[in-house]
């Protein structure tokens, strides 16, 4: 108990501090004790930060929710496909294929984002949406566990009986196959949409144009002027703390989900 | 511009690698083109222009407003070292760099040495404009050879001696004019309750301008091979004298950028800092408190009656190799760095110290600051600027060197091992580093 109390003040503490800081006027930022308020003033600095630059920071946020969310639907719904055939039909080089995904999970997204760069670079289509958009909806864990999930959770008696009854493969997919499967889609989906909102090296390598940049990496070019700028700083915590709302929204609403799911599998 | 933390060099340490082992081969082929290419183009022409500095977008809307025959196009994202350089690196290498691209002058050579810059030097509105700039900044893009220019010099830092006039009064303490006065001072004002400084044990620029005070020189090229000097007699002068300093824990080393560092000057524990002219703004931004206390002197000298200043930070306007408008793009930086509009403008969105000779006075850098209780601060910036020595030269490979001289600093002011000691490995590992990446250096 105490373990996990301590734990959480571990973890809770500097989303409070970023919270606190947020509150205060940049005169007070430095001269303040850091984990308490001075005059509250969160209403200004948000509308401060939406002011600076034409609200640029808004666009960012817009940006890494297409980029995020968009991918995310996508990916989790490929990588759901992919898993399902893998686990429910028999056809040649299923393990090869199989396993080369499962050797995509150990190749990780910083590895790949230089090579990627210079691919894009070769079709001119660098400093696009599309040049960080298309590589994240590659999602090998999600394959993986998509097949995992599939193969436990979908009978194929069941497959069997909608074959009789008429229905086509594709439409068996999407109207039993994928309700069986949600838990598992879900938690693809938080973590496609955890680990895209996080890729801040592809967007870094890829993008020049400022008003394609996710909000990750908007926030850390203004953090690497904060020595020009200082008052940029004040702006950066502003927007940090705007840019885990996303997050937080995503967990707190799909970890119902996510938990039955957890579940389910447990009695099974 | 200043140079600052790398925060993110860990996370580029994979793609620096990757991009190490995929060096080499189509080079060479590029060599043909230099300085007969700068003739103007035919018909309107756009050029993009990769910078990061604040407010950039509106100095190239003054610009293209005035020549539609020549529009640019303009990106900013993260300072050089924090991932617009290793971009740039990329785009080289993927053959899709900008046209003009902003550089700091300690990344300058790295640059040359992958060959991604143009020679602007046969560029005759360029060479006619070399008598526009302090000298040491023109050393700097030029390499110290005639007639070759690897960019345009934007802006300088040069250094001086910020001081709370108020304190020193206060407890009837002299300003220091000498490096030894200042040690003296040190020792007054410790027993005064402060720090006469904090030394940033992180952040090697500020030392590299001090060494470069001091007459230090850490690279020479002889045009065939790199020689590496990191410790030389004058830079362990320096580096001594500031062992000395913490030895006696005479300053502070709270880790330079962080809201802490602004604190130590905000609350009055930092008596002065010697720094270059934008530490005007960092100042006044991170110690708003002590408005209409601090003052600016000369920095302290090594001997009495001297007057030497170094230099920390400033960057430059460079054409990259695959720019098809190397005139029409050697006309704008010109414009962007020579013209009393744009310098105006770069300093009032951002700071920037001109390095022209006719920068220094312009209006806003004629007034009296506030901050600074209306003391004309520039003035003793302008005079710092025909101070610095001209000959010091930045390495290739800066990054890998500030990151080792910076690991050995903070061991040094957590007590282990010395600067002195951090320095002479950082040579060895600098040295390691050049013939890894294949660029000639003597032992």
């Amino acid at each position: 108990m105490l373990v996990m109390g301590v734990c959480t003040v571990y973890f809770l503490v500097p989303i409070w501090w970023l919270f606190v800081g947020s509150s205060k006027s940049r005169a007070q930022f430095t001269g303040t004790a850091p984990l308490w308020f001075a005059d509250f003033d969160l209403a200004g600095n948000v509308r401060e930060l939406l002011a600076y630059r034409d609200g640029v920071f808004l666009r960012w946020m817009v940006n890494s929710l297409a980029y995020t969310g968009g991918s995310a639907l996508l990916g989790t719904l490929l990588a759901a496909m992919c898993g399902y055939a893998l686990a429910k039909y028999r056809f040649p080089g299923r393990e090869t294929l199989f396993n080369v995904v499962l050797g995509g999970v150990l190749v990780p997204a910083t590895a790949l984002a230089l090579p990627l760069f210079l691919l894009f670079s070769r079709v001119e289509a660098t400093n696009t949406f599309w040049s960080v958009f298309l590589p994240s909806l590659v999602n090998p864990f999600g394959v993986y566990l998509a097949r995992i999930y599939a193969a436990a959770s979908v009978p194929d008696e069941l497959l069997e009986a909608a074959r009789i009854d008429g229905s086509g493969e594709v439409r068996s997919f999407f109207t039993v196959s994928v309700r069986l499967m949600f838990p598992a889609l879900v938690t693809i989906f938080l973590f496609h949409f955890v680990a895209v909102w996080n890729n801040f090296l592809l967007p870094l390598i890829m993008l020049g144009d400022e008003r394609l940049f996710p909000v990750t990496l908007g926030l850390y070019s203004w953090n690497t002027q904060v020595n020009q700028l200082p008052e940029l700083r004040g702006l950066v915590i502003v927007g940090a703390l705007l840019s885990i709302a996303p997050l937080v929204v995503a967990f707190l609403f799909l970890q119902r989900f996510w938990r039955s799911g957890l579940g389910a599998g447990a009695v099974k | 511009m200043r140079m600052s933390l790398r925060p993110v060099s860990a996370l580029l340490a994979t793609a620096l690698l990757l991009a190490a082992c995929s060096s080499g081969g189509d080079d060479d082929a590029s060599n043909a083109a230099g300085a007969a290419s700068c003739a103007p183009s035919s018909g309107p022409v756009t050029l993009t222009y990769t910078s990061w500095i604040p407010g950039i977008e509106e100095v190239v809307a003054a610009w293209n407003a005035k020549n539609p025959n020549i529009q640019v196009k303009v990106q900013t994202g993260p300072n050089g070292n924090g991932g617009t350089y290793q971009n740039f690196f990329n785009q080289i290498k993927a053959g899709n760099t900008p046209d003009l691209g902003q550089i700091e002058y300690d990344a300058l050579p790295g640059f040359r040495v992958q060959d991604g810059l143009t020679d602007l030097g046969g560029c005759d509105i360029v060479a006619k404009a070399q008598g526009q700039f302090v000298d040491w900044t023109w050393n700097q893009v030029s390499f110290g050879e005639q007639g070759h220019a690897y960019g345009v010099p934007q802006d300088a830092g040069p250094m001086a001696l910020f001081y709370r006039a108020d304190l020193f009064e206060q407890h009837g303490i002299a300003i220091p004019k000498t490096w030894d006065e200042y040690a003296a001072a040190a020792e007054k004002v410790k027993a005064a309750g402060g720090y006469i400084t904090n030394f940033s044990q992180s952040d090697v620029n500020q030392f590299a301008g001090l060494a470069w005070q001091a007459g230090g020189r850490w690279f020479a090229n002889d045009g065939k091979q790199w020689t590496v000097t990191l410790a030389d007699d004058k830079t362990k002068k320096v580096a001594d004298y500031w062992q000395g300093l913490i030895d006696k824990k005479l300053v502070s080393a709270v880790p330079p950028w962080t809201s802490e560092w602004d604190n130590a000057y905000n609350s009055g524990s930092a008596w002065t800092w010697v720094s270059a002219v934008w530490g005007a703004n960092s100042i006044a931004t991170g110690a708003p408190k002590t408005a209409g206390k601090w003052r600016v002197a000369p920095m302290p000298q090594w001997s009495a009656g001297e007057s030497v200043a170094g230099n920390w930070g400033g960057s430059s306007t460079a054409v990259f190799k695959g720019s098809k408008h190397v005139y029409e793009a050697a006309q704008f930086a010109l414009w962007l760095n020579t013209s009393e509009e744009a310098l105006s403008l770069l300093n009032a969105k951002a700071n920037l110290y001109p390095a022209t000779k006719a920068g220094a006075t312009l209006p806003a850098l004629s007034k009296g600051v506030a901050f600074y209780g209306d003391q004309k601060i520039y003035e003793v910036f302008a005079q710092a600027s025909g101070q610095v020595s001209p000959d010091f030269t930045w390495g290739p490979t800066m990054t890998a060197t500030y990151a080792d001289v910076s690991d050995g600093f903070k061991a040094a002011v957590s007590g282990k091992g010395t600067l002195t000691e951090a320095l002479t490995a950082a040579q060895a590992s600098t040295i390691q580093t050049l013939k890894s990446q294949a660029i000639p250096v003597k032992e």
